[in-house]
C-alpha cells in the first residue's frame, strides 16, 4: 500500500506513476476495501466542548450520521422531515441520528439556536474546519451514512429529495434486526 | 516498468522511515504494533469532476473559451490501519473552469499526509488543515468548489491530556496553487477545559473553557523601499462560557506591525475582537454577535492578495443566504482592513396545534445584520512612522458598509403542501464591496427589497414538485430581477429542474437579460451525476438537493461526484 504514497510523495509527477498508483489502489480496494469504521476526529459539541467521533455509539443499535449546515436548504428540509417521524423511528428501532454541522466560524454560533429553535432531538456536533467531513469522504451536503450495531459504516447517500427518508427508514429497520442491507 | 531515480530515492526513504517507526514502536512496547496488525486496513475517499462546455455569450460577458471545454477534477484516497493513516489527493485542472484562478492549470498531488494517533498524541507529517479558536489568527481550510485551499505543508503535533488540557503546535508553509508560498508559519494553541481540569466542577452546569494561541510568520525582507519586519507575530485569547441555555464566546486577537500590499505598507499593528452570545430553549433560539477588525490581513506572503496564502480568517457577520437573488447579487464580504459589524438571529417555533402554529407548527426566523467602516483618522506620516491612521477600536465610523434585515416563515399547511416565505431588505455599499473604496466608478449604495415564495407540493411519498418565485426590486445598479424555479424530484434517484432569472428592470434595455437553465440528475447512494445546460450567474447554487458554488457561464455542465 505504501507504494501509492511513495508515488504521491515524489516530486516528479509522471503519467506512468499515476496509472500505476491508480492500478495499485484498485487492486488494494478489491483486497481490503470492505470494512469501514468511524474515524477518530475531534469535533465540538454544541456547548463548545471537545468530542472525539470514535466515541459515537448507540449500544449495539443502528446510527444515522447526517452532514448538514445551517445555510443548506435541502439539509434542513431533510432533518425537519425526519424530526416529525423521529420519535416513532426511535421507538421502533432504537436508532440514533447524529447531525454533524459543517458550519464554520461564520455560522457555528447559530447552530445551537437553530437546533433548539426547531426542537430537534438529535445528537448534534460541529465540524468547524471540516476535518470529519474530509475523513468521511463527503463531497457536499447533505450526506447521510448508516452505521450498523457493530459500528461499521454500511451505507451512504448524497443529496436529499422529498421522500428519501422512506428508503432510509426501511434500511434502518433492517439494520435494527441485524439484517444485511447490501 | 522503468522508474526514475527520484522515485527510487523516495521509495528507499519511505522504507527506511517505515522501519524506523516500527523499530521505535517495538522499543517502546506500547502496543501500537499489535494494534496495527490486528486492525483491518480501511480504504475510502471521494471523487469529483466538473466538466463545462462553453458557448461564447457576449450578452452576459461570457468570453470565447479557446479550449471550448474546461474541467476540474480531484480524487481523495485515505488509508487507515489502526493508529496510522495516510491520504493523498490528486487534482487535475485541464484547464481550470472559468471562475477558478488560471494558476491552477495542471495536475498533480498537492495534498498528501501521514498521520499517527495514539494515547492522546496526534502527529501529522505532510499536508493538513487547522484552525486555532475561531480562526482570527490562523485557519487553513479548503473550499474545493471555490478554488480556495491554503493547506499547510509541514509538521503538526497535537496532544490531548486526560485532565482537560489540549495543546497543538505546527510549523509549515502554505499551499499556493501547485507550489508553496514563501513564508514559514509557526504556531501553538492551547485550550483548557476548566470542568475537566478541576474535578469538583466536573458535573457543574457552568462550563468554562479558556484558550490562547500564538502564531508567527517568517518572510525575507525583499522590499527595496522599506525596512520590513521579517518575523511577524500575532496572538489571540478566547473565553467560552455556558450555563444551561446560555452561552458566550469571545476572542481577541492582536497582530504586530505587518506592512503588506493589503494595507499599503503601513506599520500599524492589527487587532480583532469577536463576541457572541446565545440563548436557546426548546422552540426558541437567539444569537447576537459583534465584531471589530482593524488591519487584520495576515498572509504568509505580504505581497499577495485575494484569497491567497491567508493565515487569518475573518468571515462576514451576515446571514449566509441560499435563495439565489439574495445570495448571489449583493453578498457581503468581510473587510480585512477594518470594519465593525453586528448581527442578531432569532429562531422561534410556534407550537403545533395552536391557533397561530397550525396543525404542524410554524417556524419564524428573523435576522438582522449591519456593518460599518472603522472610525479612523488619517495621519500624514508616510515618510516617517508610516502608521497611516489612528482608530477608535470597536467604534463605527461614518461609512455604512452593509445592512440586511430579513424574515422567514415556514409552515406545513397540509400533508401535501409546505410553504416558505422570505422578505429581505438590503443595503450594500458597492463603493466598498465591489470597488474596495479605490475606484472612481462610484455606484454608491444599493437599496433592494427581496421577496421569495418557496412552495413544495408532495404528490405522493416519493414524487414532489418544488417551486421558487423570487423578486428583487431596486432603483439602483441593475434594477429589478425575477427568478422562477421548478424542480421535480422522484426519490431516491432522479431530479429534473428548470430555472429562469430575468433582469427585467435593468435601466439599460439591452441588459434586460434572461438566464435560463435546465438540469437533470441521477443519484444512486453516494454516486451522483448531473447535467445542466443554460446560463448561470455566479454564486451559491442549490438544486436537486445539493448546494454548491458556481462561476458565471453559458453552456453545458456535467458533474459527477462519488464517495467510497
Amino acid at each position: 500500500m505504501s507504494t501509492i504514497l511513495i508515488f504521491a510523495f515524489s516530486k516528479k509527477r509522471h503519467m506512468k506513476q499515476t496509472i500505476l498508483a491508480l492500478g495499485l489502489f484498485l487492486f488494494s480496494t478489491t483486497l481490503f476495501g470492505q470494512a469501514r469504521t468511524i474515524p477518530s476526529v475531534e469535533v465540538f459539541d454544541m456547548k463548545g466542548g471537545k468530542f472525539n467521533t470514535s466515541q459515537l455509539d448507540n449500544d449495539g443499535k443502528p446510527m444515522i450520521i447526517n452532514f448538514w449546515a445551517t445555510w443548506c436548504s435541502p439539509c434542513k428540509r431533510e432533518l425537519n422531515n425526519i424530526a416529525d417521524l423521529y420519535t416513532d423511528w426511535v421507538e421502533e428501532t432504537g436508532v440514533k441520528l447524529v447531525a454533524i454541522s459543517i458550519d464554520d466560524a461564520r455560522n457555528m454560533q447559530k447552530v445551537r439556536p437553530y437546533v433548539d429553535g426547531q426542537a430537534w432531538d438529535y445528537e448534534v456536533y460541529i465540524d468547524v474546519n471540516a476535518d470529519f467531513k474530509r475523513q468521511m469522504g463527503v463531497n457536499n451536503v447533505p450526506h447521510t451514512f448508516l452505521v450498523d450495531g457493530d459500528k461499521n459504516i454500511v451505507w451512504q447517500h448524497n443529496s436529499y429529495s422529498e421522500g428519501d427518508e422512506v428508503e432510509l427508514f426501511e434500511l434502518v429497520k433492517k439494520l435494527s434486526k441485524r439484517e444485511s442491507i447490501k | 516498468m522503468k522508474l526514475n531515480r527520484k522515485l527510487w530515492i523516495s521509495t528507499i526513504a519511505c522504507v527506511i522511515t517505515g522501519n524506523f517507526v516500527f523499530t521505535s514502536l517495538h522499543a517502546q512496547e506500547n502496543g501500537a504494533v499489535e494494534e496495527f496488525l490486528e486492525k483491518p486496513l480501511e480504504i475510502h475517499g471521494n471523487f469529483s469532476v466538473n466538466a463545462q462546455y462553453y458557448n461564447e455569450d457576449s450578452t452576459i460577458g461570457a468570453p470565447k473559451v479557446p479550449e471550448q471545454m474546461l474541467t476540474n477534477g480531484f480524487a481523495n484516497v485515505i488509508i487507515t490501519k489502526g493508529v496510522f493513516s495516510a491520504g493523498v489527493r490528486y487534482e487535475s485542472y485541464r484547464n481550470p473552469v472559468l471562475g477558478f484562478d488560471p494558476r491552477y492549470k495542471g495536475s498533480g498531488f498537492p495534498y498528501r499526509y501521514l498521520q499517527f494517533k495514539q494515547d492522546g498524541l496526534d502527529v501529522t507529517a505532510g499536508n493538513f488543515y487547522e484552525q486555532f479558536g475561531t480562526g482570527l489568527i490562523l485557519r487553513a481550510y479548503e473550499e474545493r468548489d471555490l478554488g480556495v485551499d491554503n493547506a499547510f505543508d509541514g509538521i503538526r503535533v497535537k496532544y490531548s491530556t486526560k485532565f482537560g488540557v489540549y495543546v497543538k503546535g505546527l510549523i509549515a508553509k502554505q499551499r499556493y496553487f501547485f507550489n508553496l508560498g514563501p513564508g514559514i508559519v509557526r504556531g501553538v494553541d492551547g485550550l483548557v477545559v476548566m470542568n475537566e481540569l478541576i474535578k469538583p466542577f466536573e458535573d457543574s452546569k457552568f462550563k468554562v473553557k479558556v484558550g490562547g494561541s500564538l502564531v508567527s510568520k517568517y518572510q525575507e525582507d525583499d522590499n527595496p523601499n522599506y525596512k520590513l519586519p521579517e518575523n511577524v507575530a500575532s496572538m489571540a485569547g478566547r473565553l467560552n462560557l455556558s450555563y444551561e441555555g446560555f452561552s458566550f464566546l469571545g476572542e481577541y486577537a492582536y497582530k504586530m506591525n505587518d506592512p503588506s500590499s493589503d494595507n499599503g505598507f503601513l506599520y500599524n499593528p492589527g487587532q480583532a475582537l469577536y463576541l457572541s452570545g446565545t440563548y436557546s430553549q426548546r422552540g426558541l433560539g437567539i444569537n447576537v454577535s459583534a465584531k471589530s477588525i482593524d488591519n487584520m490581513s495576515y498572509r504568509s506572503d505580504r505581497n499577495e492578495g485575494l484569497n491567497n496564502l491567508l493565515i487569518s480568517y475573518n468571515p462576514a457577520l451576515t446571514k449566509q443566504h441560499t435563495y439565489n437573488l439574495a445570495a448571489t447579487l449583493y453578498p457581503y464580504a468581510s473587510q480585512l482592513t477594518g470594519e465593525v459589524a453586528y448581527q442578531a438571529d432569532v429562531v422561534y417555533k410556534i407550537k403545533k396545534g395552536s391557533a397561530l402554529g397550525g396543525k404542524y407548527g410554524t417556524t419564524l426566523i428573523v435576522n438582522a445584520a449591519k456593518s460599518f467602516g472603522l472610525d479612523s483618522t488619517h495621519v500624514n506620516d508616510l515618510t516617517t512612522t508610516r502608521q497611516g491612521y489612528t482608530t477608535n477600536f470597536f467604534t463605527p465610523g461614518q461609512t455604512e458598509y452593509y445592512q440586511d434585515i430579513n424574515v422567514t416563515v415556514e409552515r406545513k399547511m397540509v400533508k401535501w403542501f409546505k410553504l416558505k416565505a422570505m422578505y429581505m431588505n438590503l443595503m450594500a455599499n458597492n463603493d466598498i464591496l465591489k470597488y474596495g473604496g479605490l475606484n472612481g466608478s462610484w455606484s454608491g449604495k444599493i437599496y433592494a427589497d427581496i421577496a421569495v415564495l418557496d412552495l413544495l407540493f408532495k404528490l405522493n411519498s416519493k414524487h414532489s414538485i418544488r417551486t421558487e418565485i423570487q423578486g428583487l426590486w431596486s432603483k439602483q445598479d441593475m434594477g429589478d430581477w425575477g427568478t422562477f424555479i421548478a424542480e421535480y424530484t422522484f426519490s431516491p434517484h432522479f431530479f429534473v429542474a428548470i430555472m429562469d432569472q430575468y433582469n427585467y428592470g435593468n435601466p439599460i434595455e439591452a441588459n434586460q437579460i434572461h438566464y435560463p437553465y435546465g438540469s437533470v440528475g441521477y443519484t444512486n447512494k453516494s454516486n451522483r451525476i448531473s447535467i445542466g445546460y443554460g446560463r448561470q450567474k455566479a454564486g451559491l447554487f442549490c438544486v436537486g438537493g445539493v448546494c454548491r458554488v458556481v462561476p458565471a457561464s453559458n453552456g453545458l455542465t456535467i458533474s459527477v461526484t462519488s464517495s467510497f
